[in-house]
Formats: structure tokens, sequence, C-alpha cells
């Protein structure tokens, strides 16, 4: 610490802090615009000059560490002539149409000029002009506007790793360009938009749409993929405008991709379903709420009692095939209260454990993994081995197993590579293919398709699995013993590692992670990266055929006893089908009922194969192919329409806040309380918040302090470590699989979405491949 | 794609002189520029391939630095100072006599392609003013006749 | 042999010699023998001694005493360190640096040899501006001369001394001569300045330690170690040693490239060494030492021309460009010509420089053009000292300080363009022609 005279106040700051953090920290504003945290210093705008006693002329306090008994003033005449005359340079070549630029009301360079700034313009010469240019579907460009700042620049090569902006031409001519030459090709996240302190770079999706002061901003949480960012929707006259996160406040800070920026169009697509269908023969007709509510709870009743009847009949001796009952396949979109529910729903009404999502990550196998781990150092037991996403930030090394986290988790990407930057961090990949993260690494295993196991079992000190992991790979690197060998002592010698994984490691092979985790010489912690906006909660809710809540086996007498309390209803006594399984019975007539929520099960399969085969009936946001196979059709509402929570596939828990409502449509949580009501079957709680409530109750690790999310921040539901041994390992059933999106797509959202349609940039990457 | 024998030879010799690739880099495009004439879309690409830059990191540094030229100019290129001490000898009358001589404006070629022109800051001939420089070479303390003289000469050498 | 008597020939004493750029000739007049005694006789320490009593300060502009300069470089260094020579002579009003390359190219690798010796360095890089093109060849092949005689290349003169130097060009670009844009254009990069400190004697080329002199600067090292820093002090006045290369141009009779001692008075060197002002007009202003540093009147004409006198008489020596301008001069179109020059070359990185010299240039246009209006004048000069001192880099302050010298000092000249006519001066200005 070194002690600092600030305006004649006298301040202890950490030897090293920049003089403008140590203003900024104390309260005393110094204004900048190139300045900007987490960024390369530039000291370009002179905005920050301070006055330094000693120092013969103004200094930038953006480049000048605090030290022991500077003297330091920012409250000077010199200072604020120094401000206001930085302002009238930059004025002159700025066109003064405030009223006329989308900018206006937000920019940085209007507030400073308001704050600091001369009343009256000097200038009387010609401003340069240049035409507005457009670089992509999502960006402008207005050079007269650009102050050269080179935020964008930065945050584009530095923040981002893409590095898409240069600067070109100089003195007057200077000016930022696109990479290939009149228009942009990069990952078009629209983060040098928001970090622009002006109008130069505006969004495609929202320019000259709105005033800032007609906006009401309702921040939220992305639905698009697993990370969990917090985005900040612009809303006016019940329609979003934007999506952004200025304020920082969320776990992505200002973080946002393509589709939390710009991805939210899907809700006003004009597909969507708005009004309950039903089918008429071969068709499909639209009907109201009450109809198909009643409808689909005459149908649910009369299966019910069937079976009921045929339940009865087996046990009276009589012989009568029995169909396999209700299906239902849920959603990895839903919140934890309505994900939480419809398995209450189908376990106690339904009378089921059919329950089962896409599943994109196996959450399963990790917790189970890390409960059962005898822990071997007392060290590692102590501290929480599920790491947050922004612990990735501080880790000293990295280890990435498979996954491509630019395309697939954007938000961890971001976090790795500023580990990288910013800590030194060093990141180890193991992947089949050249991801782009490769950039950033510190050292690389590549491997033929489908050998990560083997490169985990080589890594836990089998020599023999290393054998198979020896020569050309398909992406033409080699792999040599030499290679391995290094690869593994390094990363041997690694005190703090976060191992982060995708869907090549599930099963068994998740322990084999554990194991070789165990085995590294300081403390690890681990991620496993799943798909989709509630993939971890719907995982963690028990929407799986052989798990109850928190990972409680279905099977297990003591844990199926602890919900059948409190739900005061039996729960059936064995593991159910996966969505596989389900779609198979289906097409073979053995289910009585199918009812997916927010899922397509029957992605790439032609409807007409269904049709008849069961009662089935979707709930869904659009027409999509199992939606054209139902009997009944029912409208719901999107992510950015309701509340609830949600959790990260770190385990983050967060706020949904609704941002707006869509006409004809109901949430999940309403339908699944209607169907209840309709059948007789009061399904409670069904607010959200007492949902919430009993979730806390029922699922330990759940039950965390909520004062956080409730002011729209996470917090981490509790590691394994707060479970007790569970009673059983986890049987395996049904795939674990990445649906692989990738920036540019978001399964059944990203086809809706005008957006990410647009950008020419989605027809380069590979289409995911239908399931 | 290959470039002169000899200018290949150049470029080895110089890529050796650094340590880094990227150092080579302004020299490399100033002597490919000398040969070719300007920096083809394709040769920024070559360059770029050849120290491992992407083509906007060539790009800024082509558009940063004033000798280096992305459009052909003429056979031979006039660069004209009127910086100060030419301006004091004047350098400014020169480069208007240039002008009507030629047929150009700043930045044109003639028809024929011989001759370009351009004003240019001190380069360094100021005891020598006013002075051009045709392509690298100085002509020093020059007067509207003895300009056109060698325009002259240099028409002549053409044929 | 001298052009003029008062000259003193250190640095250009073989500059007359045939084939005076040779190794040969070099070689049989004191060449080399600094490094011999560099190497075999003397320490980096005593070099370093020598180096500061000769009083020799940096001829790129600042005046930084060498010896100073030379001893920040840490001892230990992590990584390589490195001597860049600034040859990016590009000063208006500056062609000294040239000369020194082009006659005596082996007394400056000389030169740049014993900075890698003082501070351990052994890689060197002669960036030279890219239009002096010529000189590259003449360079390369003293450098090709000095390999193949072992002053360069491994184990010189057999000391065990490894030493590699190389030419770079430039291609266009004023900015280049400040020392950290230097070195990221040497590093193949836009010629920006880089945020300092770090200082290049700590941090410069590829993060290393770095020598950075200008050519007239390293040449004067062999001659000083020859005949010792004494023996070069006493050439100047007190604190400003040896001789300097004063490059006279502009309204002069004889104007040329001069050796001529430290503190020479000014009205001589135009009397005597420039013989005086074309067609025996009177003075109106010198610029004593390159467009970047404040014009003077007649006034100032007894100011002894070293960094201490002419600092004393408001101005600053520079690169020793003394541009002469006579009475007929218009001293707006001066103003108005340099400022389009810093306009050009400004790199714009930072907002006063971009924009300020944008704005001097286009605001003098008008005014020079008859479009003047009477707050304008104020309005200049304002606006040169809100860039003063407040830029990124010097550049700033070289556009800076001359424009509010000019108004101070002719403001009388920029009220006479608010009759709403073109220049007054137009009619009188007469294209000067050479005489020499």
């Amino acid at each position: 610490m070194v002690k600092i005279r600030l305006d004649d106040r006298e301040l202890e700051v950490q030897r090293g802090t920049l003089l403008i953090d140590a203003c900024r920290a104390a309260g005393i504003e110094v204004p900048s615009f190139c300045y900007y945290p987490g960024l390369s210093l530039q000291a370009a705008c002179r905005m920050c000059l301070v006055e330094i006693e000693k120092a013969p002329k103004l200094q930038t306090a953006c480049t000048v560490p605090a030290t022991e008994g500077m003297i330091v003033r920012s409250n000077t005449e010199q200072v604020a002539q120094a401000r206001r005359s930085m302002l009238e340079f930059l004025l002159g070549n700025h066109p003064l149409d405030c009223p006329v630029c989308d900018k206006g009301g937000e920019c940085e360079l209007q507030d400073m000029v308001f704050r600091y700034g001369a009343s009256e313009s000097r200038y009387g010469e010609a401003k340069r002009h240049v035409e507005e240019q457009q670089w992509s579907p999502v960006v402008y460009f207005d050079a007269p506007r650009c102050i050269l700042c080179y935020r964008c620049v930065r945050v584009c090569d530095e923040g981002m790793g893409v590095g898409a902006l240069s600067v070109v031409n100089r003195g007057a001519r200077t000016e930022i360009a696109p990479n290939h030459g009149d228009h942009l090709e990069c990952e078009e996240c629209g983060m040098c938009i928001d970090i622009c302190p002006v109008g130069a770079l505006t969004s495609g999706a929202y320019r000259y749409k709105a005033r800032p002061w007609e906006i009401q901003y309702t921040s939220t949480i992305c639905t698009h993929c697993g990370d969990g960012c917090k985005t900040t929707l612009s809303v006016r006259n019940n329609k979003i405008l934007r999506g952004n996160n200025r304020d920082r406040s969320g776990i992505n800070g200002e973080f946002l991709c393509i589709k939390g920026r710009y991805a939210y169009d899907f809700v006003e697509h004009p597909s969507r379903l708005r009004q309950p269908l039903v089918r008429k023969g071969q068709e499909l007709v639209a009907t109201t709420w009450e109809e198909a509510i009643g409808m689909v709870a005459a149908k649910w009743g009369e299966i019910l009692s069937r079976r009921n009847e045929a339940a009865n009949n087996i046990l009276a001796g009589t012989s009568e095939k029995r169909s396999k009952g209700f299906g239902v396949i849920a959603s990895n979109h839903t919140t934890n209260e309505e994900n939480y529910l419809l398995q209450k729903f189908a376990r106690t009404v339904l009378q089921t454990n059919h329950v089962d999502h896409h599943r994109t990550a196996d959450y399963a196998a990790l917790i189970h993994a890390l409960a059962n781990e005898s822990p071997e150092q007392p060290a590692q037991a102590q501290r929480p081995p599920l790491a947050r996403s922004k612990d990735i930030v501080g880790a000293s090394a990295i280890l990435l197993v498979g996954n491509n986290p630019t395309e697939q988790h954007p938000l961890i990407a971001w976090n790795i590579r500023e580990a990288c930057r910013r800590n030194g961090a060093r990141l180890y990949i193991i992947n089949s293919r050249r991801i782009p993260l490769l950039r950033q690494s510190h050292r690389f295993l590549p491997l033929g398709l489908g050998h990560e196991a083997d490169a985990l079992r080589y890594l836990c000190g089998e020599p023999e699995a290393g054998q198979a992991l020896l020569g050309k790979t398909p992406s033409g690197d080699p792999v040599t013993s030499d290679l391995l060998h290094d690869f593994r002592n390094r990363l041997q010698e690694e005190k703090d590692v976060i191992v982060v994984f995708g869907d090549e490691i599930t099963g068994p092979d998740v322990s084999l992670l554990i194991r070789m985790g165990s085995q590294l010489s300081g403390r690890t912690r681990y991620i496993v990266l799943g798909d989709s906006s509630n993939s971890r909660g719907a995982s963690d809710m028990g929407l799986l055929p052989h798990l109850l809540p928190g990972y409680r086996p279905v099977e297990d007498a003591v844990a199926r006893a602890f919900f059948e309390n409190r739900w005061k209803t039996p729960i059936p006594e064995t593991s159910g089908l996966s969505v596989d399984e389900m779609v198979t019975a289906t097409l073979q007539g053995g289910m009585d009922s199918l009812y997916v929520v927010g899922a397509n099960p029957l992605k790439g399969r032609n409807p007409a194969d269904f049709r008849g085969k069961t009662f089935l009936v979707v709930q869904d946001l659009f027409l999509q192919e199992t939606a054209q196979a139902a009997d009944v059709v029912l409208p719901a509402a999107s992510a950015y329409e309701k509340s609830g929570t949600v959790t990260n596939t770190c385990g983050e828990l967060q706020r949904l806040r609704k941002a707006i409502g869509v006409l004809g449509t109901r949430t999940d949580l309403q339908i699944f309380e209607s169907l209840a009501a309709a059948m007789g079957a009061a399904l409670h709680p069904c607010r959200p918040e007492e949902a919430l409530e009993e979730i806390r109750q029922m699922v330990p690790e759940y039950n965390i302090p909520l004062a956080n999310v409730l002011a729209g921040g996470a917090e981490a539901v509790l590691n394994p470590n707060g479970f007790k041994p569970l009673a059983a390992p986890a049987e395996t059933s049904g795939r674990v699989y990445s649906a692989q999106d990738t920036l540019f797509t978001s399964g059944t959202l990203g086809r809706f979405s005008n957006i990410l349609n647009l950008v020419p940039e989605r027809a380069i990457r590979k289409e995911p491949d239908p399931a | 794609m290959q470039f002169s024998a000899q200018l290949e030879d150049k470029l080895k010799k110089l890529m050796r002189n650094y340590p880094i690739k990227r150092s080579s880099l302004i020299p490399m495009l100033l002597f490919v520029q000398d040969e070719q004439g300007f920096l083809r879309k394709e040769t920024i690409a070559e360059i770029a391939g050849r120290l491992e830059l992407t083509i906007p990191q060539v790009e800024e540094t082509i558009s940063y630095y004033s000798m280096l030229r992305k459009k052909p100019a003429g056979k031979y290129h006039l660069q004209v100072c009127t910086n100060i001490s030419c301006l004091l000898r004047g350098g400014e009358e020169l480069f208007e006599h240039a002008r009507k001589k030629l047929s150009l404006a700043p930045g044109e070629t003639t028809p024929d392609k011989l001759f370009s022109l351009e004003e240019v800051e001190c380069i360094g001939a100021c005891a020598w003013a006013p002075a051009i420089q045709v392509n690298y070479q100085f002509h020093h303390e020059l007067t509207p006749e003895r300009f056109d003289q060698l325009i002259g000469e240099l028409q002549r050498s053409r044929a | 042999m001298p052009v003029s008597e008062h000259e003193v020939l250190v640095l250009t004493e073989r500059f007359d010699l045939p084939n005076s750029a040779s190794i040969d000739t070099y070689l049989g007049h004191d060449g080399y023998q600094a490094l011999e005694k560099s190497l075999k006789q003397m320490t980096p320490e005593s070099i370093l001694e020598e180096l500061k009593r000769s009083n020799l300060r940096g001829r790129g502009g600042a005046g930084f005493p060498t010896g100073m300069k030379w001893g920040f470089v840490p001892k230990e260094s992590p990584k390589p360190k490195y001597i860049v020579c600034n040859a990016d002579e590009s000063e208006p009003g500056t062609c000294k640096d040239r000369l020194l390359m082009e006659k005596d190219p082996h007394q400056l690798i000389e030169g740049i040899l014993i900075a890698g010796i003082v501070v351990g360095s052994h890689q060197g890089y002669i960036y030279v501006r890219g239009e002096y093109r010529y000189l590259l060849e003449i360079l390369d092949r003293a450098l090709e001369e000095a390999y193949a005689r072992g002053y360069l290349g491994k184990n010189i003169l057999g000391t065990g001394f490894d030493f590699e130097l190389a030419t770079h060009t430039g291609a266009g670009a004023y900015e280049c001569g400040e020392e950290s844009a230097l070195l990221e254009s040497l590093e193949g990069k836009r010629g920006i300045p880089r945020i300092r400190p770090p200082f290049p004697a700590v941090v410069g080329l590829y993060g290393g330690p770095t020598v950075l002199n200008n050519v007239e600067t390293f040449s004067a090292v062999p001659a000083i170690l020859r005949n010792g820093g004494e023996w070069y002090a006493q050439l100047g006045t007190p604190r400003n040693g040896g001789t300097r290369l004063f490059v006279l141009s502009g309204h002069v009779n004889r104007p040329g490239v001069y050796e001529l001692p430290m503190g020479f008075p000014l009205r001589k060197m135009i009397e005597e060494v420039g013989g005086g002002i074309l067609d025996g007009k009177k003075v109106k202003a010198v610029i004593p030492g390159g467009s970047s540093t404040p014009v003077l009147t007649a006034d100032a004409l007894d100011t002894p021309m070293d960094f201490d006198s002419v600092a004393k008489a408001g101005s600053m020596l520079g690169s020793g460009a003394v541009i002469m301008m006579h009475e007929d001069t218009c001293m707006v179109k001066v103003a108005l010509r340099l400022m389009q020059f810093y306009a050009h070359e400004s790199c714009g990185w930072c907002i006063p420089c971009r924009e300020g010299t944008d704005w001097l240039s286009k605001t003098l246009h008008r005014f020079h053009s008859g479009g003047g209006r009477d707050e304008d004048i104020g309005l200049v000069e304002h606006l040169a000292k809100n860039m003063l001192g407040r830029t990124f880099c010097p550049l700033g302050d070289a556009a800076a300080m001359p424009m509010i010298s000019f108004v101070q000092k002719f403001r009388e000249e920029f009220e006479m363009h608010l009759s709403g006519r073109p220049c007054p001066f137009e009619s009188k200005q007469e294209p000067a022609t050479a005489s020499r």
C-alpha cells in the first residue's frame, strides 16, 4: 500500500494502482474515453490529464501508477481547462447533429461536453465528411462520429480474440476499418457497438428505432446457450428493441454474443404460435384455450382410468398386454420452477417416470462421481469442486477437454481468453478439432475423433492408453510420445486447474476425468458444458427417467419416500424411458400419450409417421416437426415472457424477468396448472416464487441465499459436497449429446431469428446435425 | 507468387536481419512496390502469408506510410517538395509549373503512364532547394527551365 | 577542405577525400582506431566516462547528454539489447545526416559499434527514411566491407566481441523519427509512439533495452574516443561539447551543411558562412533548429548557437537546421505550410495532435486566402497552447511551439491579412532562384 494525496484527501491505495482507478475508487470522477478497465492502455484521448506535483506538465491518470507520497490534483482550473480543450478539439470534426444521432441521450461525448465542455464552439472550418458504411447486417460505421478511442479495436482483438477491426490511415484521416475492406467477417457479437462511446458504430437491429428515454429496461437471462449471460432488454410498447448489458451487472459483465444481443427477435416471428390448435382429421385448427385444455384433460383422464382399471385387472390375474402409459419429453429452456412442477405433474398426476429431456451434458454423472469420490486430499474436500464461470478468469490453468467454446459457449470462451490475457493462465487443450481457442493455448493435445477417454487414461498414468493417441490425427497434427509426455508433465505441475469438458466425456468417462483431476498436484475444479439456457436446471430438477430432483435415484425407496411424503402421492418405483426409447415406443404404438414441452424430439423425421400413433400433446413456440404430428398444440411463452429462475451450466442460479407478453400464449407453468386443474388434480404451488420455495426445501443444493438472485445477480447452487453420498450410482440411461449449435444457430429458436439467418457468417459454419 | 530472382534474394536476406518476421514488413512492401509499381491485392496477401500476418495487419501498415501505394504511379514518379526550405526557394512555384507542364493534378498520371506528380513533405534536400525526387533520384536546385530540361531527358530516355 | 574558413572539421573531416565512403579511405584516415581502442584499451565504464567528459548531447533534437543516456541501459537483461541508429532524418530544414551517411558511412558504423561495446549489445539497426534509398545502397556496401574486414560479425578484432548491424528502411512517416514510433516501425507496425515509461533504454526494440541515437551523435563518437572527451568538449561551449552540423537553408546566398563549433554566433553564420541574405535583403525571421523550433526575429541574431543559448533566446537548437527568411516572406504562409506539414504527419493517435493540427491548418489556410476574422488570430494561438504539453508524443509540441511563436512574434502580419484580400505578400514574392 502507498499513501497518496488526491485533491487534498489522504488515500491509501495498492502499490501500482493507476491514478485513474485510485481517483474513481475514491469517488473522484476523472473522465476518459480510451481508458477502459480490462483493455490495454492507450493514453490517446487525453481526457484524464491531472496535475502531479513536481511533474512539469499534466499527466494522464490512466498511465501513471500511484507511488508513495504522490500529490495529485484533479480539481484545478488547469485540469478543467485541459478537459475543455480536449472536448473542443473532439467536437471540431464531429457532427453536431445530436438530435438526429442514434446515440443521442446515451452518448458519452454528449455527457462529457455537458459536464466538462465549453458552452460555445469556435470551430469555423468545414467538417471532414465520409459516407456512412454498413459493415454487416448488424454493424454500421459512421466515421465522422468516431473519436478514435480504439475501444472497439481492443475489445474485438483482446476480448473476443477475433481482431476484425483495425486502424487505417493517419492524422485526421485515421479511421477504424473492418477486416474485409468494405465489410466485416467476424462473430457479429456487437461488442464493438456497445463499447462505442459515441454514435460511430451502431446496431443494424436497433438504430433509429427509439430514443433511450422512451425505453424500459428489463434485465433477464439469455435463453440461447448454457452460459447464462445476463442480457438487459430494451423494451418499448411491449416490443424488445435491443439487448445489451451496459451496467455490467451480470456474471458476463458487458459480454454478449450475437445471440444474447440480437437473437431475441424470434419472439415476434410471424410463425410464432399464438392460439391453441387441435387436430381435426388431417388438419390442425385453431381453438380456444378452454377447448384445448379440456380436450387434453379429458383424454388424459380417460387414459388414466383405463390404466388403473388395467392394473386392477392384472392384479386380478387378467392377462392384457400393457402399454407404457404416459411419456413426457421436457425442455432445456423452461424455468427451474416449471421443470420441477412438470416432473411432479408427470410422476404424481400422470403416474409415470417416463420423463426425460434432450441431455446435452452428463451433469448426473459428474454430480455422482464427485459426491461418491472419497476425498483423497482433505484440502480438496473443503473446497467446492465445481467452478463458477468467473472462476475461470482467476485460475492459473485451464484444461479444456473437447467442445468448441468459441461457438458453443461464448462466455466460457471469453472468460478463458481473459484468463490467458490478463492473468497469464495456461490453457491446455485436448481436442479432435483445431478450435479457435488454440490461439490462446499453452499446450495442445490433438486427438483422433472419440479418443478423449484414451487421453484421460493416459493422463491418469496408463501409458498403454497413449499408444492409441500416437500418429497423425485427422486434423493433420502429429502426436508423438514426447508431446504426450510433455503435456502430462506440464499439467501435473499445475497447482490450480479448472477442467472444462463437453459431451465428449459422459457416463463412466466422467469418473475417469475426476480420477485424473484428483491426481493433479493442487486444487482441481470442474465445469461441464451443456447446451441450453436451462440444461443444468432440467437435470437438477429431475427431468430424468431414473433420477428425482437433486439426482436422487428413483429406484431408491428412501429417496422416493422423501418426495412421496411431501407430494402425498406414490411415485412409480422403477426408472422410466429415455427420449429415444419414448420416441421408438411411440412409433410402435406403445405410448398411450406423449406430452412434449418445449422440445422437438421428432426433428428431422416425418411428422406423418407419428400421426395417430399416440395422443400427442405439444407445448411450444413454433410449429416444428413434433407439433405438426400433434393432436393438440399449446402455444407457450418464451423465456423473455415469463418470470422464474434458471441454472446455467456452471450451476449459477439466476432470475428470469418478464420483458414482454405475447398475446395468446401462456407460460408453461400456467399450462401445467390449467391441465392439472382440468384433471381435478390441483398442482401446487403454481406461483414461481412458491415453486422455488418448495424446490429449496426438496433439493438441498438449491437452499441458498436468494438476495443476490432476486437483485439480479447470480448465486451458485451448492456443490455436491452438500450432498450426502448418494445411495446408488446412477444408471446411465439415454444418450447425452450436444446439438453442436454454432454462434449463429440455436436449435428451434435459431430457425426463427431473422438476425441469425441474416448474417453471412452463418453459412460458413457447419449446420448442426439433426439429432 | 514469385518475385524476380533478384528480389527474392533480397527479401531472403532481409528476413534474416530480424528475430521476428513482422520486422521485414515495411522494407518488404517497399522493395516489392519498387519492382511491381504498386501493391496489388494479391501481393498484399502474398506478403501477409510470408510474414504470418493477417491481411488487415498489412493493410493498416500500408495505409500509414505515405510512400506505400495501392494504385499505380507513372514510370517516373515526380515528387516535388514544397516544405519550408523549398517553399522559400520557389518550391510551390515549381510545383505549379510541373502541374501545368504535365497537365496533371496531384496524384494523377499522364495518359502515356510516363509521369505522375505528387506534392511531398520535406525530402531532406533543404540546403539544395528547391528539390524534387524522381523515383528515388534527387534533383537539386531546380528552376522551371531545368525542370523542363529534366522532363525532356526523361521523355527521350523512354524513346 | 572547409567550404567556409569558420568550419571546424571533425565529423566531416573526410568528406572531400576521394572515395570517402570506402573502408580503405576510412582506414587510411584514423578509421576504426576508436573501435580498436575501445575494445582493447578501454572498458565500457571508461568509454562512458570519456563520453560524459565530451559533453556530447544528442543531435536529433532534444539534446540529451549521450553518456547519460547510454548509462541508463541496465547491465543485466534477460532479453537481448539493441543499438538503433535514427537515420529517419525528416525534420524540415534538415539534411545533415544524409551527408554523414553518404560521405562517411564507416564513421557511423564505428560509432554504433562502440555503443554496442558500452551497453553489451550485439545487434544494431540503422533506420533510414524511405526517401533516402540511395543511402541504403551506400550503407549496405559499407556494412559488407566492414564484415569482410572483420569490423562486424563474430569475434571482432579477435576480442571475442560480436556485433551484427543491418540497415532498415522506413516508408514515409515523419512520426517515425520519434524514438518509440521508430521502434514500432522497426517491428513492422504503424509508427504510433509507445506509452513511456518504460523508456527504450529499459524496454525498447523487441522488449529489450535499446540505445537510440541520431546519426550525427553516433558519428561523433569515434573522434571523441580518439582525441579524448576533453578535446571534444573544448571545441564547443560549456555543457555543449564539440561541433555541430548546421544546415543553412532558405534566403541565404550560400545554403549548405556546415560543421561549426557549438556556440557559433548566428549572425556570423548567416553573414559569413551563408554569404548573407539573398539580394541584400533584410532578415525577418530565423528558425534555428528545424521546423519544430520556435521562430526568432532579427533581434535574436546575436545568439550563440548552442543548446542552452538558443533556449535562452526562446527557441531550441533542435536538429541544427537554420532556416532564414527575409523581409518579403509571408509569415502566415510559412506558418500555414508548417501546420499543413504537421497535419499530414500527425499519426492521428491522440486527440489534441490529430484534431489540433487539422484545425490549425484549415484555419490558417482560410486566413491566408483572405477569409480571416479578427478572432482567428487569438484562436490559433489558443489552440496551439491547448496542444502544448498535452499530446501523446512530442509531435504535438513540435507543431504548437512554432505556431505560438509565429503569432506572438508576427501578430501584425496576421493582422495585415484581415483586409479580406488574399495575402499581402503574394505580389512581393518572386520565386527565388538557386544561386549556389
